[in-house]
């Protein structure tokens, strides 16, 4: 009877804890699948589901959608890009502060640290302000940029602990056998430091792929804009079609969704717990 | 709790600096790490100096305090901060105790309770912005076609546009700090529960002598990061409620873009170093904590 009450307990938070969850993205769902007329009548499931919207969709036959190829072409540049990037620069700099205890590498950390504190939306302004004084608002570069600018440091941060992990005696027998630093590099610390670049590749390019703020001050024109900001011209006019810009949502909030699933474990262990410390 | 992907492994031995070749290592180290540090002096240091250099006036300021904009944006982000915040972190800590019970349903829900996590920002809040909508949103539907009464209208009165914001916010980021503060629990050694069981402690005794003990720590220094996260928190609002209406549920974060879309760049500077000294002592503090945690291993 005790065991009984206490898995009813468990269902009383469950249930809600499910639908609390699942109402929102069901919502996406049921318009993306609803005609007009059955998307606005506040029904739960439609008389008759269709897939036109995604139809209408794919042949860009909206004002809104007239770019949706080109921007989400524009979103998986910038994505591959910030992730590319992101590790390159992140990668290198872990490995210089951690096994080569380069000279300042401390104060670089802190100052990635710094950046990482500071909330996004504060650096925005001035992130705007001097893309403009170098010339490249409006310039898909200048989101790559920016949003490396707010990835690396907390992947310099993460590849840093999981290198300091490593053990010490590795380099030295490197060292005693002559190598030089960009073997050690290459030979020893990317093959040990795989799974840490997986989550990290994955993080930089996810955060890219999901910004809005940054790609909506830094590009304004139809053909450079990601499909985020495509996304968010729908609320411009008040008879916009929600049930297509509902499949357009769908197509857009999946990929990203199911690269966080496929990397899952590698994003709940490391990202989660990286940010704070206990 | 540490923090990274890798099969944990033993702390590495007390590291030495190398000694032989002292000048190739350190030169490609200069070069290795200068990518970033190019990338940190151009994005990051330029841009601030230049902002800051750009809020020198004090005319901004007068301007600012003078817009009526400015004051309720600043009470909006305390109320944001202090009850957001808050709420999310006590719901976390709640569920990460349901979450951490082993059945085979709850770890298939902890699956799905990630996906406000897992995707992006903005067809998950559009989504909400249209279930709210006064006339023919479902959430008034349902109302209706339960109690034959309108809803109210979530997203024109400023007070509740502001909550429904906070709504937003904690549905988004409440599985995050659950899943921290679950693994934190996940930590605790099992034999601590098994000892207070046998001295008899009830679930709230054992909550408040074994759990909350090790979990303290942990759970303000999250809350602390979280505050200066949601302080940067613009999706929440903006693509909600877009500062509307009337500008009366502008946060400081939407606050600041909004001045850059009416070319008031210089205002939009004072904005935010405005907001420094609330945001720098809670930097400070979690560099310093991030940094102790540094020399403690």
């Amino acid at each position: 009877m005790n065991k009984l009450a206490r898995e009813a307990r468990l269902w009383l938070v469950g249930i809600p804890v499910l639908l609390w969850t699942l109402l929102p993205i069901y919502h996406i769902f049921l318009f993306s699948i609803s005609s007009k007329d059955s998307a606005f009548s506040g029904a739960l499931w439609p008389d008759k589901p269709t897939l036109r919207n995604f139809g209408t969709v794919f042949r860009e036959e909206h004002f809104y959608l007239h770019h949706f190829w080109e921007q989400i072409w524009n979103s998986l540049w910038i994505a591959v890009a910030v992730g590319v990037l992101t590790l390159a620069v992140a990668t290198c700099a872990a490995f210089a502060i951690s096994r080569l205890k380069v000279r300042g590498g401390r104060m670089v950390m802190n100052a990635a640290l710094f950046t990482y504190f500071i909330p996004a939306a504060f650096l925005a302004v001035p992130m705007y302000k001097a893309m403009g004084s170098y010339g490249l608002l409006n310039n898909r570069w200048s989101l790559v940029l920016a949003m490396v600018t707010l990835a690396s440091p907390y992947a310099i941060w993460v590849l840093k602990q999981a290198s300091d992990r490593l053990p010490w005696e590795l380099d030295e027998a490197a060292r005693i056998d002559g190598a030089t630093p960009l073997q050690l590099f290459r030979l020893v610390y990317l093959p040990l430091m795989t799974p840490s670049l997986v989550a990290i590749g994955t993080y930089a390019l996810l955060l890219a792929w999901n910004e809005y703020l940054y790609a909506f001050l830094l590009l304004s024109h139809e053909e450079t804009i990601p499909l985020s900001v495509g996304l968010a011209h729908f609320l411009a006019s008040d008879d916009s079609p929600w049930e297509v810009l509902m499949a357009t949502a769908l197509v857009y909030g999946l990929p990203p969704a199911a690269i966080y699933y496929a990397f899952r474990r590698y994003m709940v262990g490391g990202l989660t717990s990286g940010a704070v410390k206990s | 709790m540490s923090s990274i992907a890798l099969p944990r492994s033993e702390p590495a031995a007390p590291v030495k600096p190398p000694r032989k070749g002292l000048s190739t290592w350190q030169t490609w180290g200069a070069i290795l790490i200068a990518p970033y540090v190019l990338v940190f002096l151009v994005f990051v240091l330029y841009p601030v100096s230049y902002g800051l250099w750009l809020a020198r006036h004090p005319a901004s300021y007068q301007t600012l305090f003078e817009d009526p904009v400015f004051f309720r944006t600043v009470v909006n982000t305390v109320v944001f901060l202090l009850v957001a915040v808050n709420l999310k972190m006590a719901l976390a800590l709640f569920l990460s105790g349901f979450f951490v019970h082993e059945r085979r349903w709850i770890r298939w829900l902890s699956v799905i309770f990630i996906i406000p996590w897992a995707v992006p920002a903005i067809p998950t809040i559009f989504s909400i912005r249209f279930m709210l909508n006064p006339e023919w949103g479902i959430v008034n539907s349902l109302i209706f076609r339960l109690t034959q009464q309108d809803g109210p209208n979530w997203l024109t009165d400023p007070s509740l546009a502001l909550a429904m914001a906070m709504a937003v916010h904690i549905w988004k980021a409440l599985p995050f700090w659950t899943l921290i503060l679950m693994a934190a629990r996940l930590a605790i050694p099992r034999e601590l529960y098994e000892a207070a069981g046998v001295d008899g402690a009830s679930g709230w005794q054992k909550f408040k002598f074994v759990t909350w003990p090790s979990l303290r720590t942990l759970y303000l220094t999250s809350t602390l990061l979280s505050m200066i996260w949601t302080l940067g928190d613009f999706n929440s609002v903006y693509l909600l409620t877009g500062g509307g209406p009337a500008d009366l549920t502008h946060v400081l974060a939407t606050l600041g873009i909004r001045y850059i879309r009416l070319d008031q760049v210089d205002q939009a500077m004072a904005t935010i170093v405005v907001a420094l000294p609330f945001v720098l002592p809670l930097v400070y503090f979690m560099m310093k904590r991030l940094s102790v945690d540094e020399q403690a291993r």
